[in-house]
């Protein structure tokens, strides 16, 4: 009897689809398939390709279109949401269309608007997952890079730049794979943590069967209330010796990538540090500073008084030792001569399972015109670095950010137009 | 022959029960006036596909009533490597039809409940009964002694609800809702190895519930045509990948491997596979507008 259900169970399956089969229904429905997940976007309401202008009345808005994409020289959110994806899509044309279709939908997001517009049918899933409902753009910048190995999967090595590779093993290093890489990254900063994490999420369902989550992480960063530069949770000021946001020429020596496709864009490197806090904690103030080279109150470097203070690392007391010890990570990362623009933030994500320990540290950002010049200071703090006492890197990735994208056109059109 | 005649007696009921059901479930939707009115006028006729569900349903539960008596004799007969072996087999009838067997709150969790629920709710051990315990007899204890009541309860429950489902109503909801809730099954305890803790057959139920999904969408696939013909090639495509990385763990005999001989790279690509089948399965509902 078992058997004879069974059978009848797959029987009928099969001569449903003989059936359809022979209508031809079966037939064009697979050629339509093709062209990929068109019809689930056609259903869910995303409109594939048709330009979104930046909004002129949305409070707290970034602008999406620009020379450059926003998140990198924007001013600093406090939130930050950090996706790396890995691509399911297999051929340049579908990534082409991922990017064509994700364009329209980030301006919407920036504006501070959902995904589509409401439907009238409530017996399938919204469009919009909905949980940026009332709030606002909230200063929302999406920041759209791609990694080395989606040059590798999609057979486009001929366009890789030669910068954009993995970074080399770092002293101290002890890279997890759940934290490291990925083909694509999603970089949502914005002034609410919900807003940061509703971009992502959402553009990770619009972009069903064609992506999937590698990694992720959410971070802060809390500004005094006159401003200036945040601190991270050794206390310390982060991001002091930045350039200016506002210096073209400044900005164009250390961060804008100068040819090619990714003319206007910009390496962007993430690295997930944890920070030992317990150990940090017990530490003496003096030895803290010591590790910085700075005074954690006023950020001031050792023997100024200010924050911004110039300062000369060779300087040397009446003794002849250096006033900023040389085993200081300031003193250590300014010998290297490198600059980067610093986008970090900290990040506090529960206990580590295996010691009991805050598992807490910094989403290190920093983006560059070439990720040499992270590597040339890294290399700097080599095994000297008294920091590397109370951090351990956990994870890494580089990702060439496109430039910004004029209205009609779409993010990383250049790539697509040099292949 | 007579369990035939019985069944499309129940068929015709069926149709007129659900034709009901419609009406009654626009009613209750806490919409306004004016959308309610907008969606009753709107409403699809779905009459033919919901009769041809009923009619599924209701053939698993008779072939889940045949199997779990089988079962449940040969557990009383001490036989444990027979009863071991009918074991994932019976819960696979149940797992096809859940969205039906779950629509009685009470003889779900007699019939399906783990210690882990029981416990949930307060209940003590002495509480939990239904296939489980009998699992858990079989590869824990290594035994049938002490549970014959136990298996006696099985079958009486299992009667039950075999009989509680013949009155069942089918809505264009139920069938639409319980695609996506297969779904959700598979992502939230299948996937995880937490429905089969002791005899780790957690992909026969797997594959139930995943076939449960595609037995809905095929039977609504000539509406969903009409309405958005690549959404059906899609589902066709995400159908095929999550029954193609199975069928990797298919055994010789026609049954799977251990959810134990699965590495994590096997169950994250399992469940990213359903993962990407339920978000387009999830507009299925645009054929009810």
């Amino acid at each position: 009897m078992t058997t004879s259900n069974e059978e009848k169970f797959i029987h009928k399956k099969i001569s449903r689809r003989d059936m359809l089969k022979l209508t031809g229904i079966g037939v064009a429905g697979v050629a339509i398939g093709a062209s990929g997940l068109g019809g689930v976007m056609k259903a869910m309401g995303y409109d594939v390709f048709e330009p979104v202008a930046d909004s002129t009345t949305a409070s707290n808005k970034v602008n999406f279109y620009g020379k450059h994409q926003s998140g990198i020289v924007t001013p600093v959110q406090t939130n930050i949401y950090f996706a790396s994806l890995d691509v399911l899509v297999t051929s340049k044309k579908e990534l082409q269309a991922l990017f064509q279709q994700w364009t329209p939908l980030i301006v919407r997001l920036m504006n501070g608007e959902a995904m589509v517009d409401v439907s009238t049918n409530s017996r399938v899933p919204t469009g919009d997952t909905g949980e940026a409902e009332g709030l606002d753009a909230s200063n929302l910048s999406i920041t759209i890079g791609v990694g080395p190995s989606l040059f590798d999967k999609l057979g486009m090595q001929h366009l890789k730049p030669a910068e954009l590779k993995d970074l080399p093993h770092f002293p101290k290093d002890q890279l997890q794979k759940e934290y490291t890489g990925g083909d694509l990254c999603i970089q949502a900063c914005a002034d609410d943590p919900q807003v940061a994490f509703h971009a992502v999420r959402n553009l990770v369902r619009a972009a069903s069967g064609k992506v999937e989550i590698k990694w992720s992480q959410a971070g802060f960063n809390s500004f005094p209330a006159g401003g200036g530069t945040p601190r991270n949770l050794f206390a310390f000021k982060d991001g002091t010796v930045n350039p200016a946001i506002t210096d073209e020429k400044d900005l164009n020596e250390v961060v804008w990538v100068d040819k090619g496709w990714l003319k206007g864009g910009s390496y962007l490197i993430a690295r997930k540090v944890q920070m030992h806090l317990e150990t940090w904690d017990r530490t003496s103030l003096k030895d803290q500073e010591a590790t910085f080279g700075r005074y954690r109150d006023s950020g001031a470097p050792f023997g100024k008084t200010k924050e911004f203070d110039d300062f000369d690392v060779e300087a040397k007391d009446e003794k002849g030792n250096y006033i900023m010890p040389d085993t200081s990570h300031v003193h250590l990362a300014r010998k290297s001569g490198a600059r980067i623009l610093r986008r970090s933030y900290s990040y506090a994500s529960g206990v580590m399972s295996n010691t009991g320990t805050h598992d807490a540290g910094l989403i290190f950002i920093s983006f560059q015109k070439d990720p040499a010049q992270f590597t040339t200071i890294q290399n700097s703090l080599g095994r000297m670095d008294k920091m590397n006492e109370y951090i351990t890197h956990r994870g890494s990735a580089v990702f060439a950010c496109f430039p910004g994208v004029q209205k009609g056109s779409y993010l990383g059109e250049a790539l697509f137009n040099a292949l | 022959m007579n369990n035939k005649a019985f069944l499309s007696v129940l068929v015709a009921g069926g149709i007129l029960m659900a034709g009901c059901g419609n009406t009654e479930e626009v009613k209750k939707e806490d919409k306004p006036a004016t959308e309610q009115a907008e969606q009753a006028t709107k409403e699809v006729d779905l009459s033919a596909e919901l009769s041809t569900y009923q009619q599924f349903a209701l053939e698993q539960m008779d072939q889940f009533l045949l199997d779990t008596e089988k079962f449940v004799n040969l557990f009383k007969a001490g036989d444990i490597e027979g009863a071991k072996a009918a074991y994932a087999p019976a819960r696979m009838y149940f797992e096809r039809s859940e969205p039906i067997a779950e629509s009685f709150g009470d003889l779900d969790p007699r019939i399906d409940g783990r210690l882990a629920d029981i416990q949930e709710e307060g209940k003590g051990e002495e509480e939990w009964s239904g296939y489980h315990k009998l699992e858990y007899a079989l590869w824990e204890e290594n035994t049938t002694k002490g549970y014959e009541a136990v298996a006696d309860q099985l079958l009486a429950d299992t009667k039950e609800l075999h009989a509680l489902v013949q009155t069942v109503e089918v809505t264009p909801d139920l069938m639409i809702t319980g695609a996506v809730d297969l779904l959700n099954e598979v992502s939230t305890s299948k996937i995880t190895g937490e429905e089969e803790i002791y005899s780790h057959t957690d992909l026969y139920d797997f594959k139930a519930n995943i076939e449960g999904a595609e037995k809905i969408f095929e039977i609504l696939r000539s509406k969903l045509e009409a309405k958005d013909s690549s959404l059906v090639a899609t589902l066709d495509e995400k159908f095929k990948a999550v029954d193609d990385l199975l069928a990797q763990h298919a055994t010789a005999n026609g049954g799977y491997v251990s959810y134990e001989e699965l590495t994590e790279e096997n169950t994250k690509a399992l469940a990213a596979a359903v993962n990407q089948l339920g978000e387009p399965l999830s507009q299925m509902g645009i054929i009810l507008e």
